[in-house]
């Protein structure tokens, strides 16, 4: 009785989707887009949280901003999902831009003498640098408030005190510019993401183009307004 | 009007190149080419090399033609080639620097001429529709919807000139690959291929080493054939959406 035998030929892996993607320019910002997104939820619903540094006290006379970060931290999952979720797309949006940003240098390797800009915004061609400037002001911002270490006078859950304390003097400075750099990064980005997914109708592009302006401008104008209350005396601990 | 011009002068890809300063008399009827033929007849007068340019049409729809003046590709009328720039936009006096387009994927051959080949090559990597022969089609067999006949053509209007690249920061060429794969893949005839296209053309950009899209739109504002930045994101989506049907069809091929 003979045995058939066959030889399987292992068949080279073919790239996986993501592989694929992350091999492109395209493919790259379209992931950027993704998490871009992502982080920018995550900005918004941060905004809204601490807007309750406004809010005052509750009945029993405990800050709402403590309650709600003892409400973060008491709920385990949600805290440390966001957090993973965060460390993530911040990695693979960083990781991409500075790539990409590295790649392109070669494009164009004689200078002109001589280059107007026509029609692009400032912001539009500053992205690398004011991501870099939030990707550094993410670690300091971790280690002021949340870890501590880089906080004069760090109380753990006392959100109030760590603010209030906190924002001032050359701390008060890097919130300010940071989040100068943050709105400059969202004017661009919340427009240009569009794009990036393959949705570029101009019937709705122009208005994209507008609201981004609009929504960049109240998110960075929200947080600036946290370090100058701080400075105003108007939020004390 | 007497200008002067600042050009620059480079013998072949080997020579590092320099400005040379010229001074010409200009009317203002000329078009910004019969200017610089002037030019060249002054030069070719004094025994000097004149100016190489290109140009074929000069009205305007070959895509021949293109270097920057003062920084602008394709000079200071937005949307218009230089061939169809008139000397009526300057005035007596201006001094106007004209420099090549500058890009790895676009070498400077001589002057101000840039070999743009590199266009031609991602065309031939997707810039196709398969036909089947045999007679013709009734004219009206298939239909096209009106808006997507309109956008189709749009983009069709691309003439190649490379302007786009010229102008990006990044020397990206994402408003001409977008304009060719939108203006194919917005028609059924185009739909066969709509994949590979998206695939195949963006790989040989890649290839060309040109930089990518940050959407910043300086080639929307000098484009002489007005291609609008949408189609960018049609060419990214179809990227995208071709790299996950690939995948699929991929698969199902390899299980045989
Ligand atoms: C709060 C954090 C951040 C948010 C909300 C954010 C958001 C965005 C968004 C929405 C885009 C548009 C993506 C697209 O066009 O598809 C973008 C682009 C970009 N981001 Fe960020 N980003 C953040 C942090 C960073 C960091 C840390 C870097 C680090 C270098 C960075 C670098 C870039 C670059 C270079 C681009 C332009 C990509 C390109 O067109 O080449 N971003 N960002
Ligand atoms: S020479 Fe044909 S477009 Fe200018």
């Amino acid at each position: 009785m003979s045995v058939a035998t066959k030889t399987i030929s292992a068949a080279p892996p073919s790239p996986s989707r993501l592989g694929i993607l992350w091999g492109s320019a395209i493919g790259k910002k379209f992931l950027m887009a993704l998490t871009g997104i992502l982080l920018s939820l995550f900005v918004l619903g941060h905004l809204l949280g601490n807007l309750q540094l406004y809010f005052g006290k509750d009945s029993t006379g405990a800050w709402l901003i403590n309650n709600y970060a003892k409400f973060l931290h008491n709920n385990v999952p949600l805290l440390w999902g966001t957090r993973l979720v965060m460390g993530v797309s911040v990695l693979v949006h960083a990781i991409a831009g500075i790539q990409l940003y590295l790649a392109k240098q070669s494009a164009r390797p004689i200078p002109y003498h001589e280059k107007q800009s026509v029609n692009s915004t400032l912001p539009s061609r500053t992205m690398i640098w004011s991501g870099v400037l939030i990707g550094g002001f993410v670690v300091y911002h971790l280690l002021h408030l949340t870890v501590g270490s880089a906080h004069p006078d760090f109380v753990p859950l006392d959100v109030m005190h760590n603010v209030s304390t906190g924002l001032r003097g050359i701390a008060a400075v890097v919130y300010l510019i940071s989040m100068v750099a943050l709105g400059f990064h969202l004017r661009h980005g919340l427009y240009s993401l569009f794009s990036s997914l393959g949705a570029g109708n101009p019937a709705i592009s122009k208005n994209v183009f507008n609201y981004a302006a609009v929504v960049a401008t109240l998110i960075a104008l929200a947080n600036i307004s946290f370090p100058l209350a701080v400075l105003a005396g108007l939020v004390r601990g | 009007m007497r200008l002067t011009l600042d050009i620059w002068r480079q013998k072949n890809g080997a020579d590092a190149g320099r400005f040379e300063t010229y001074s010409v008399e200009a009317n203002e009827h000329q078009s910004f080419l019969e200017m610089l033929d002037v030019l060249n007849q002054d030069l070719i007068g004094q025994g000097k090399e004149p100016v190489a340019f290109d140009s074929d049409c000069r009205e305007g729809i070959c895509g021949m033609c293109g270097f920057l003046v003062n920084g602008v590709p394709h000079g200071p009328e937005n949307n218009t080639t230089i061939c169809q720039t008139h000397m009526r936009h300057f005035h007596d006096g201006q001094r106007l620097r004209l420099e090549p387009w500058r890009a790895a994927a676009f070498p400077v051959l001589r002057d101000l001429v840039v070999d743009r080949t590199a266009f031609d090559r991602i065309i031939q990597a997707g810039g196709y529709v398969s036909v089947r022969t045999g007679s013709a089609v009734d004219s009206n067999a298939m239909l096209v919807q009106k808006n997507a006949a309109d956008r189709a053509m749009t983009a069709a209007a691309c003439i190649g000139c490379g302007a786009c690249v010229a102008a990006c920061p990044n020397a990206a060429a994402a408003l001409f690959t977008g304009a060719k794969i939108t203006q194919l893949g917005l028609l059924p005839q185009g739909q066969p291929e709509r994949i590979d296209r998206a695939l195949n053309m963006v790989a040989q950009y890649g290839k060309e080493g040109f930089g990518h899209c940050t959407l910043i739109g300086e080639c929307e504002a000098v484009c002489p054939a007005k291609i609008k930045l949408e189609v960018i994101a049609r060419m990214n989506g179809d990227f995208v959406k071709a790299v996950f049907s690939k995948r699929a069809e991929e698969s199902a091929g390899g299980a045989g």
